[in-house]
């Protein structure tokens, strides 16, 4: 393995340092899309369909246009005179259909909350009130809900130009795996149902369009986590030159993969501002966020895991449908969660015989696609909710049986069943420093003491693998505009302060201040002496955005690759100032330095200076190159795949279902780690939220459609009171694949959370002979799981 | 629509005269009349306590409430408590803890803090905790928040954790 580059992977990096951006949100002057200021601006709602499927026979909008304050009110057919519409289909998972999505509905809308009639107005507050006297005539469809029914021929189909109500399916089925099960001394089944979520970041959508009618340019104000990409969608479906739109990000407060797609209502708005020349913002409220924000998960996957007698994994079989509303989303496409987990499931173990089938569907509920953890908190939930139901079976305690059957931490580089080729993971020691880090024994002996007294505590484990930093193997091939590289500039200023531009994004994981520490590194500067721009296609480098947990890995490696570069320039323009040979010279706290004596010759600011104001000082054929542009991209893989193992301990109470996480422990392999304080953080974020989609979330929609829980009031988020405190540990194994070593983390919480809760709730069950396996595990679940209640599922 | 209604209030120590629609919230009289964009709505029913400011001494939903019922009183958003120190000690030591991450729970959460500063310590953690419950937050998974209203809410290095667990 090539070590990370330790001429540049060096202090601050590794150093648990707050974000020198951060300031501002501690005195409310944090600047959010809602929050810019814009002259002449016009607000829009959108009146959005009641129904989850039904023809439109007739829009009124007499009313509505006469009323106070109005600007104008647009229907679907006369948005969609100014755009092409878009399926989101990719080339690289063949046999993909999905109907053309327009901005607004035009004859027929397919699931409530969909757009339908655009009300602008001088103020929101006539713009609402406007909207509600807009007369839409529905004649309502049988709406399609289940998704076990929606490839049966008697049901209705969603979008019937499509010929059938399936999507996408992929199938993994070598030969062998039937005479493997059959071999097997334990087959093990269940089925899994991972409930519909949103992850509802607290800022809602909102964008603001400016379209200067004489430049013909569009500048869009956005909370968007993909500048570049947006850009190209709005300027291609609106038929403008991508060049003529500049896609701005304000601070974005919260994003989790939400703020990645392409939204009518979004599109509709850049039209509005086209059409009335005037400026337009669309501020989503929580109400329609719950009923127009991607949703995700909604799977229901069947298990099937067969042992040797020693308990060791013979096969595993998985079976996974999952249902993704009308439409495919643009421009991923809503197969990427049915991949992951036809390939994740069971991943952190020697799996000798392997298959799997994923069926996506169209229903006529909101659409679904990829969320923070895409298909692989279901991947972890599935794989080590079966595993530890195998070992029950076997009698073998859970640590153990991870023990056999783990992908040893010597066998690297290895493919697995599904074909995954990973790079170097450190499972073992993973799973090791976990059970010291929780006391793994202590616990069984104090669970076994408590149970005496009648008290149900449980001990989850969950082993887990994250894809992160995609490689261009999995939108770009498949003919998505999406960047798998990032760019990154850095520039030495007269003052001899750094400036990073850089092609991903901010909302609040904090990838500013980690390219600030790695461009420290590779320079040699202060990283409070880097000022690090993003989110802004006119002025930074193109890049993919952040998303997938690439920020740190491939923007970090721009960053370091041009820091490197920018430091080597940098000493040969100093050595001619001193007439000394740059390698006799360092760059140490923003200092031009003496490498043998450690004394400073010259600060960078006087090199600065040198550089901008008097040229002359330099020889005659000097091209002093003081911005340097690098980029990264990974190739060799589809990923830069992480493992990790993740602990939880819970009690449950028997007589009202409830269950109270008392602690969980995660030790994580990101490679090498940036700022352990901001990847604490970011790992302990995912694990709450995993612990909220685990006990809390899931989007209730009833017979005809209709979500029956889509307020903040209805729809359960973890708060502080429910939560605990979380210790995370590391350990890491740099990629080779960059100098600078390091995979990435965002997901990693969210991932391995709902398997270890899962597995810890039915640990503390089972001497009582139950088991949940309907995620949320509510207390309704867990009573009925007990026999206390009738089940309702 | 009822007929707009006349108020007078002080809002981070400025007086206000305004005359405002009877429905105006007061987190839309800041951000849209006054342009103090620094209390948030995440919401707007009244869960999520982005748009939390304080109203003669109390912190409130700023989404649930008129302005029309504030006539007369003291307002401040976070903008004021910043400007004037009052929380400087908060703001330290949620940044030196990176406890916010998108930070827009930030404001609101930095208010309801210094209401459990403001009622004096030692408080434990699970209280604290329980106290910043009404107020979302999607990023952090809590854990950075506690610890900064930890530091500063126990600051003699005395928390109330029964379990010996002093920082």
């Amino acid at each position: 393995m090539t070590p990370p580059d330790s001429a540049s992977v060096r202090a601050p990096i590794g150093e648990r340092l707050p974000r020198p951006q951060s300031r501002r949100f501690l005195h409310g002057r944090g600047r959010y899309v809602d929050d810019v200021a814009v002259a002449g601006v016009a607000h829009v709602v959108y009146v959005r369909s009641p129904f989850a499927a039904a023809d439109i026979t007739g829009i009124d909008v007499a009313a509505a246009k006469a009323a106070p304050g109005v600007v104008a009110v647009v229907t679907g057919s006369e948005i969609a005179e100014w755009h092409d519409p878009w399926v989101a289909t990719i080339t690289n998972l063949p046999g993909q259909k999905s109907p053309p999505q327009h901005a607004l509905a035009i004859d027929r809308v397919r699931f409530q909350g969909e757009p339908v009639v655009a009300v602008v107005a001088e103020s929101r507050a006539e713009a609402e009130d406007a909207a509600e006297l807009v007369e839409v005539d529905y004649a309502p469809l049988e709406a399609v809900v289940d998704m076990e029914t929606a490839l049966d021929p008697a049901t209705r189909v969603v979008s019937p130009e499509m010929g059938d109500n399936l999507f996408w399916r992929m199938d993994i089925d070598p030969p062998g795996v039937e005479e493997a099960f059959a071999r097997s001394a334990t087959v093990v089944e269940e089925t899994f149902h991972i409930g519909r979520q949103t992850l509802a970041p607290l800022e809602p959508r909102g964008i603001v369009a400016e379209f200067d009618p004489a430049e013909q340019r569009l500048t869009l104000t956005f909370a968007t986590q993909v500048p570049h990409i947006m850009r190209y969608v709005f300027a291609k479906h609106l038929r403008l030159d991508e060049h003529r739109v500049r896609v701005v990000c304000p601070d974005v407060g919260g994003a989790f993969g939400l703020k990645i797609h392409t939204y009518g209502d979004e599109v509709a708005t850049a039209i509005l501002s086209m059409m009335l020349k005037r400026p337009v913002k669309f501020i989503a409220d929580r109400l329609e966020s719950f009923v127009s924000d991607v949703h995700c998960r909604d799977h229901r996957v069947k298990a099937r895991l067969g042992l040797d007698a020693e308990g060791r994994i013979t096969a595993l079989e998985i079976d996974d449908l999952t249902a993704i509303g009308p439409y495919s989303v643009y421009p991923r496409s809503s197969g990427i969660e049915a991949l992951l987990v036809c390939t994740f499931t069971g991943s952190p173990y020697h799996i000798p015989a392997f298959k799997a089938a994923g069926k996506v569907v169209f229903t006529n509920k909101n659409v679904m696609c990829q969320l923070r953890g895409v298909g692989m908190p279901i991947a972890c939930s599935v794989g080590e909710g079966i595993i530890d139901k195998a070992a029950r079976a076997a009698g073998i305690d859970p640590l153990d049986f991870r023990r056999r059957n783990l992908i040893p931490d010597d066998a690297y580089p290895y493919t697995t069943a599904s074909g995954m080729p990973f790079e170097s993971l450190s499972q073992q020691a993973a799973l090791e420093k976990l059970a010291a880090l929780m006391d793994y024994d202590g616990l069984r002996r104090e669970q076994a003491a408590l149970r005496e007294r009648g008290i149900y505590r449980g001990i989850g484990l969950a082993c887990f693998v994250e894809g992160t930093a995609p490689s261009p193997a999995i939108y770009g091939e498949g003919g998505a505009p999406i960047s798998a590289q990032d760019t990154c500039t850095v520039r030495l200023e007269p003052s001899g302060a750094l400036t990073c531009l850089v092609g991903v994004s901010e909302q609040g994981q904090g990838a500013e201040a980690v390219i600030a520490q790695v461009t420290a590194a590779a320079v040699g500067v202060a990283h409070t002496d880097i000022r690090v721009l993003m989110g802004d296609t006119d002025a930074t480098p193109y890049g993919g955005g952040t998303w997938a947990s690439r920020a740190t890995a491939i923007a970090g490696e721009a960053a370091r690759k041009a820091g490197v570069r920018l430091r080597a320039n940098i000493l040969g323009l100093a050595g001619q100032l001193l007439q000394a040979h740059g390698k006799t010279l360092d760059i140490r706290d923003g200092a031009i330095v003496d490498v043998a004596s450690g004394e400073a010759r010259m600060t960078l600011r006087e090199l600065g200076h040198a550089i901008h104001f008097r040229t002359t000082e330099f020889a005659p054929d000097t091209h002093p190159e003081i911005a340097v542009t690098e980029q990264f991209s990974v190739r060799s893989r589809m990923f830069l795949y992480t493992n990790g193992a993740m602990g939880c301990h819970v009690e449950v109470d028997p007589e009202t279902g409830f269950v109270t996480v008392l602690k969980v422990w995660c030790v994580e392999d990101c490679g090498t780690v940036v700022n352990p304080m901001l990847l604490d953080d970011q790992i302990r974020g995912g694990i709450v939220q995993g612990i909220g989609n685990t006990l809390y979330e899931e989007l209730v929609y009833d017979a005809e459609g209709q979500l029956q829980n889509g307020s903040f009031i209805d729809y359960l988020l973890p708060m502080a009171g429910e939560m605990p405190d979380i210790e995370v540990a590391h350990i890491e194994t740099p990629t080779a694949e960059s100098g600078l070593g390091a995979k990435g983390a965002g997901e990693a919480g969210i991932i391995g959370a709902p398997g270890a809760v899962l597995n810890a709730i039915n640990d503390a069950l089972a001497p009582l002979g139950a088991s949940v396996s309907r995620q949320p595990y509510t207390p309704e679940r867990i009573l009925a799981a007990l026999g206390k209640v009738p089940s309702r599922d | 629509m009822p007929e707009p209604i006349a108020v007078s209030l002080t809002v981070n120590g400025r007086r206000i005269e305004a005359t405002i629609p009877a429905r105006l919230t007061i987190v839309d009289f800041l951000r849209d009349h006054l342009g103090l964009t620094g209390t948030h709505v995440g919401c707007a029913h009244g869960v999520c306590g982005a748009c939390t400011v304080r109203a003669d001494g109390a912190i409130i939903r700023g989404c649930l409430t008129l302005t029309a019922q504030l006539d007369g009183a003291d307002i401040q958003t976070i903008e004021g408590v910043a400007d004037s120190g009052e929380i400087a000690d908060l703001q330290e030591a949620f940044y030196a803890r990176n406890a916010m991450q998108c930070g827009f729970c930030t404001p609101g959460m930095l208010l309801t803090a210094a209401s459990l500063k403001a009622r004096g310590g030692p408080v434990s953690r699970q209280e604290i905790r329980e106290h910043i419950s009404g107020n979302l937050c999607r990023c952090t998974g809590y854990q950075a928040i506690v610890d900064a209203i930890d530091t500063v809410v126990n600051a003699d290095g005395v928390s109330a954790d029964k379990d010996g667990d002093t920082r």
